[in-house]
């Protein structure tokens, strides 16, 4: 379980990013933040990695409260961060380099193939392409299997074709051992198609404006009129949280089942 | 059928063409550059050789080969050569050591940088050979204070390259790192140095050639042997084919050090890619 209690953030340059924002993710939920831009989605993120610390309240995981990276939990950045002088699977590696190093080929070797890039194992990652980049960077975060995977706008530097492949596929491997997964995203499809949870956010400070139960069952078809309505709902709740007289709606209004179905 | 037309273009193309074209490429990149100096050599030896010119100031090429065996003969070259590359083996070393070691405290530790970056900088202000008579004071005039003065221009630029490396290291590389939960001396190790290392190998191209600069200044000043001193030797006793083959002889010797770095380091830097590498390929 990851709680987030009252997180909020102020930068020491007076920047009010983020404010008391509280919530609750189940292990193997998948959460999806939302927001306009400056709406503190990132600085979020960066607080529950341990990347930055919150100025205020506590990011906890199960019982530790987390103040700097930690073992069980992973990120994706928005560009894949590979390391250029290591080969694609040393990259992958990275994170194993306590195991010995059989165990750690066996790991990457699995990796590799699982996100379909066995043959590439030995290529520089200035060799790859976006989507490909990105799945080596997604087999990083996940060979030391954490329990909680970040992911920040993780598919928005790809086309539209290749987003969705990989979307597809992190669903896919979400289910080889159910990480709870926080994505943020500004794309409101990628939302919809990939989250239990839409977490709407508005701006200036940063705080949470509507969450938003998704009830689709997976694999979720993107061309239903059920997918259809609620990305019209998480559009609606976006605009709104722009709107400065529109009070906060009550996050905990699970919005999804009070709809006309 | 306008589809198909280039790719059977292409297909008649590619056998027979990259043997020979590649061959072609890999001979002719070197023979373009050797092309003027050659063309000059053998220009101003038949100038010489028609009686255009007497060729006393300005010695024809066979007479400076000449000048070469003769010194190679009688064992006096390898001397002269041995205490050039000696000192500039000696300086290098202690110049690289030093801006390594410093250059790399300051851009890793904001304190040590701003303790130490202003005095360096204003060090490095001072034309590197008004040391000299300085040097000569505290050192005594033999080998020490040669190396001294070699060592000085050496560390510069290995200091400058080292921190600005240390400096411009992506912040996002480093937060992989971190996420990964490294200790410091793993930082420095699996992240810091890989980084680092381009523009450190940059560095110590331009170290060396601070070096060979500096060895001629060094061996002005009072050498009995070494190349500089074949210089000086050649201009009192009016042989400017000694000074011409001397000349030459570092040119050789310089290429040749910084070919070997390159050399050295080509195997750790293959993951660039750069825009050098991209048209080296082409």
């Amino acid at each position: 379980m990851l709680s987030l209690e009252k997180v909020g953030k102020t930068y020491p340059n007076g920047v009010h990013a983020l404010e008391r924002f509280s919530a609750e993710i189940k292990p193997g939920e998948i959460v999806a933040i939302i927001g306009g831009s400056g709406c503190g989605k990132s600085t979020l993120l960066r607080a529950i990695a341990g990347l930055d610390r919150a100025s205020t309240g506590t990011v906890r995981l199960d019982s530790a409260v987390i103040t700097a990276p930690h073992a069980k939990v992973g990120i994706i950045f928005q560009e894949p961060r590979l390391l250029p002088w290591l080969s694609v699977a040393d990259n992958i590696g990275f994170g194993l380099s306590d195991l010995p190093a059989d165990v750690r080929r066996e790991k990457v070797a699995q990796a590799l193939a699982r996100v379909g890039l066995a043959d590439k194992a030995k290529a520089w990652p200035r060799e790859l392409s976006g989507g490909q980049a990105q799945r080596v960077a997604i087999a990083r975060a996940l060979v030391p299997q954490p329990e909680v995977l970040l992911l920040d706008e993780p598919f928005s530097a790809l086309d539209a074709f290749t987003r969705r492949d990989l979307q597809d596929h992190l669903l896919d491997l979400w289910n080889d051992t159910r990480p709870t997964l926080i994505l943020v995203t500004h794309d409101v499809d990628e939302a919809v198609v990939l989250a239990d949870r839409v977490l709407v956010m508005r701006p200036r400070p940063g705080r949470l404006f509507e969450a938003i139960r998704i009830n689709l069952t997976r694999p979720r078809d993107r061309s239903s009129p059920l997918f259809e309505n609620f990305k019209r709902h998480v559009l609606t709740s976006l605009d709104r949280s722009l709107d400065r007289n529109v009070p906060d709606a009550d996050p905990k209004t699970v919005a999804g089942e009070a709809m006309w179905w | 059928m306008s589809v198909e037309l280039p790719v059977t273009l292409e297909r008649a193309d590619t056998p027979a063409a990259p043997p020979s074209s590649a061959r072609l490429r890999r001979y002719a990149r070197p023979a373009l550059g050797l092309l003027l100096p050659v063309g000059l050599a053998l220009f101003w030896e038949a100038w010489v050789g028609l009686g255009y010119s007497n060729g006393r100031l300005v010695p024809p090429p066979t007479k400076i080969f000449a000048t070469v065996m003769e010194l190679a003969k009688s064992g006096e070259l390898s001397r002269h050569i041995t205490a050039t590359v000696t000192r500039v083996a000696a300086g290098f070393g202690l110049g690289v050591a030093a801006g390594t070691i410093l250059g790399a405290v300051s851009g890793y530790w904001g304190l040590a940088r701003q303790l130490l970056d202003p005095t360096v900088q204003a060090l490095r202000a001072i034309p590197s050979i008004a040391w000299v008579p300085l040097f000569i004071l505290w050192l005594g005039i033999f080998e020490t204070s040669k190396i001294a003065l070699i060592a000085v221009g050496v560390f510069f630029p290995v200091y400058l390259g080292v921190m600005g490396a240390i400096l411009a290291v992506d912040r996002k590389i480093v937060e992989v790192g971190r996420i990964f939960r490294l200790s410091g001396p793993a930082m420095i190790r699996r992240i810091l140095l890989p980084a680092v290392l381009p523009a450190y190998v940059v560095a110590l191209r331009v170290g060396l050639g601070l070096g060979w600069m500096f060895v001629v200044a060094a061996e002005f000043m009072g050498a009995s042997e070494g190349l500089g001193y074949l210089l000086i030797d050649g201009q009192q006793l009016g042989k400017p084919a000694q000074i011409v083959a001397a000349i030459v002889i570092f040119a050789i010797l310089g290429k040749t050090t910084d070919w070997l770095i390159e050399l050295a380091t080509a195997p750790l830097l293959r993951w660039q890619d750069a825009f050098g590498r991209q048209s080296g390929a082409a």
